[in-house]
């Protein structure tokens, strides 16, 4: 996992309520092996229409988030399936920070186990954010996880919360397994006591 | 037991049994009794090759492929698309490498996993599961903690058989009351996302109770807990009874003999202490349900089939609005018109939301001696081989073809369509399963979920059509 300390970088407004997985990345490209590049299948049919043609009303297009690395989005993004592909191709696109009221449980697991980091705001927070977003498209946040805070486009800093093992692996690019596996004596002390 | 102890829910007291560790963050290392893989888990098995693991203890593990499985044959390589074929494959041989138990397509065992699990007695009250699948909790019916996780979480329960987890914050779904004619449990727990929304439970674990919930088939309360992942909670259980016993009983590989009588009196005491402390309560009325049915892209999106859509003006702000507006775009309805008379070009019976023995006997007694509406592709796909089989022992299968439906083979299917089992874009389904997300069953589909009973009526109606009206005259 590739360890993130602070980003400063573009962030892409993604209003709206309920972005699931199936959203995120369709169900038809989860065959694919690890080693694509999911970025391809991101917001597939958000982004482009059935011909393959980009749809204009989607803020990806916009050449203002080209390289874009923080999403804000709306209230329980990720939603839905367990398809971890999501979080991979929000990764492999270059993102490592969403920005939302709250996320789907399973989706917020799966991001930090890789290196992409949920940021939960209060809605009028995220509100604010998307408003300046809008109002100065490619407009930047920083995001400084060694001191869990966020600077937005304004200027005005908002603290976050963040579980502190998920932090540390996060700071550190550490792997769970690993961690777990170090400790397999409880393991097997443990399972001495089933029948 | 000390008198100091405060009582403690079924969820607790499942949990506090399969603590390994407790660090110092409030996080459990929490132990996982069976693990359910189906085929989308081939990442997580390169994860382990990767690394070079093992499998810590494959003999917890059982395997079945469910999502990229052809549904009109039982051949693998039916698959024309190589990608997915590889998909199907790699879990056969991931598991024989592993020593892991695999139902295959020559097994009539084979089937949706989270059908598959209950029906083999792999899952039994008391248990913590897990499976690289959201609709995990649907294991929960059994009072067992059943958590669906991602492909790294999987990849760490093949590894060390545990799961890294903060303890969930514990809501209680209270449905009272009798069920009318037609009502079932598909129809409360729409009517339950409805009311708590899409997101009411995420970080809880939901118990379900009452007597509405007591008095469900298992198999109706495994559709409860199956769609709790779309109120956004991370499990859901209903504590176990007596009914609850007598369906595992017998099942291949639950305890038999002694065993039995042993593990019964422990799952007695397994129900919640009276006074037990939830953080959420929520109760329904069942009297008030009625067959429910979705309109757009959510499944709180649920209204009763007598309803209305909403109205634009009933949006609580301008971007509610603005999503109700491309909701009803990307749905090609009307904002306040009658859900009823929506007509529908498919009708997918099915899932592990629906596609288990009653669903099918339910369906089949709507579609008896009547015909699929012309132009309506209508298509049952039993949970498991075994579900088709007794479903073909009573007869069913012959009422859906002489119906006009298509009877295939178990498998996830339609439902998210990665095995090719699609709607077409612009098509509309009358859809038995969990989610009707943009894009769900295809590219430009359009879901509406329901029961098998309501969409075994729109299958003969051609149009979503309240199933207590069918063939009263009163159909619209």
């Amino acid at each position: 996992m590739t360890p993130l300390r602070q980003i400063h970088a573009v962030a892409v407004p993604l209003p709206g309520a309920n972005i699931d997985t199936d959203q995120i990345v369709p169900a038809r490209y989860l065959q694919k092996p690890r080693s694509a590049n999911f970025a391809d299948f991101l917001f597939r049919d958000l982004r482009s229409d059935a011909q393959g043609q980009p749809r204009h009303d989607f803020a990806l297009n916009e050449p203002a988030y080209a390289g874009a690395g923080i999403v804000v989005a709306g209230a329980n993004f990720g939603c839905g399936s367990s398809r971890e592909h999501a979080v991979w191709a929000l990764h492999d696109a270059g993102f490592r920070v969403v920005i939302a009221p709250s996320f789907g449980d399973i989706f917020h697991a799966n991001a930090l186990k890789n290196g992409l980091l949920p940021v939960r705001q209060e809605q009028a927070v995220v509100d604010r954010l998307l408003r300046q977003l809008r109002q100065t498209p490619g407009a930047s946040i920083e995001v400084d996880l060694v001191a869990q805070s966020l600077r937005g486009p304004d200027g005005e800093r908002s603290a976050f919360a963040i579980q502190p093992f998920a932090r540390h692996c996060l700071l550190e690019g550490l792997d769970e397994i690993d961690y777990t596996l170090a400790q397999v004596g409880l393991i097997q002390s443990f399972e001495r006591t089933l029948a | 037991m000390p008198q100091d102890v405060p009582p403690r829910t079924l969820f607790q007291k499942i949990w506090d049994h399969h603590v390994v560790t407790r660090r110092d963050d409030g996080q459990s290392l929490l132990y996982i009794d069976r693990h359910l893989v189906q085929d989308g888990s081939a990442p997580a098995f390169e994860m382990l090759r990767q690394r070079k693991l093992p499998v810590r203890v494959p003999g917890r593990a059982f395997a079945t492929p469910d999502h990229y499985v052809p549904t009109d044959s039982r051949d693998p390589d039916a698959i024309a698309d190589a990608e997915k074929r590889a998909m199907a494959t790699a879990l056969e041989r991931d598991s024989a490498e592993a020593g892991i138990r695999y139902f295959g397509l020559d097994d009539e065992r084979q089937g949706i996993v989270h059908v598959v699990g209950p029906e083999q007695g792999l899952v039994l009250p008391g248990m913590v599961l897990a499976c690289g699948d959201s609709h995990t909790a649907t294991h929960g019916a059994l009072g067992t903690i059943a958590l669906g996780i991602g492909a790294s979480e999987v990849a760490h329960v093949l590894a060390t058989q545990t799961l890294w987890l903060y303890e969930p914050r514990k809501m209680r779904v209270t449905v009272d009351g009798p069920l009318g004619q037609y009502v079932t449990a598909k129809d409360v727990i729409l009517a339950v996302i409805r009311q708590v929304g899409a997101a009411g439970a995420t970080g809880h674990a939901i118990e379900y109770a009452g007597s509405t919930i007591r008095d469900l088939s298992i198999e109706g309360r495994m559709t409860v807990c199956n769609m709790s992942v779309e109120l956004g909670a991370r499990a859901g259980l209903i504590a176990p009874d007596q009914k609850t016993f007598e369906w595992l009983r017998g099942r291949p590989f639950a305890p038999g003999g002694a065993a039995w009588e042993e593990a019964v009196a422990g799952w007695q005491t397994l129900a919640g202490d009276a006074g037990a402390r939830f953080d959420r309560e929520v109760a329904l009325d069942a009297r008030a349900i009625v067959p429910t049915v979705t309109w757009g892209n959510s499944p709180e999106e649920a209204i009763p089939v007598t309803g209305c859509l909403p109205r634009l003006e009933d949006a609580t702000s301008d971007s509610a609005r603005e999503a109700m507006r491309s909701t009803l775009g990307y749905m090609g309805l009307e904002a306040g018109q009658a859900i009823a008379g929506v007509p529908i070009d498919h009708v997918f019976i099915g899932s592990c939301t629906n596609g288990r023995i009653e669903d099918l006997r339910s369906a089949a007694s709507v579609v008896h001696g009547r015909r699929v509406a012309a132009g309506v592709q209508a298509w049952v796909v039993p949970g498991s081989g075994l579900v088709k089989r007794q479903a073909e022992t009573e007869g069913l299968h012959e009422t859906f073809m002489a119906a006009g439906f298509q009877w295939r083979h178990a498998g996830c299917s339609m439902c998210l369509g990665t095995n090719g089992d699609q709607v077409a874009p612009g098509q509309r389904c009358a859809s038995t399963s969990n989610r009707n997300f943009r894009g769900r069953q295809g590219p430009g589909s359009r879901t509406h979920l329901m029961s098998p009973a309501m969409a075994a009526a729109a299958a003969i109606a051609g149009r979503i059509v309240d199933v207590r009206t069918l063939g009263t005259g009163a159909v619209r």
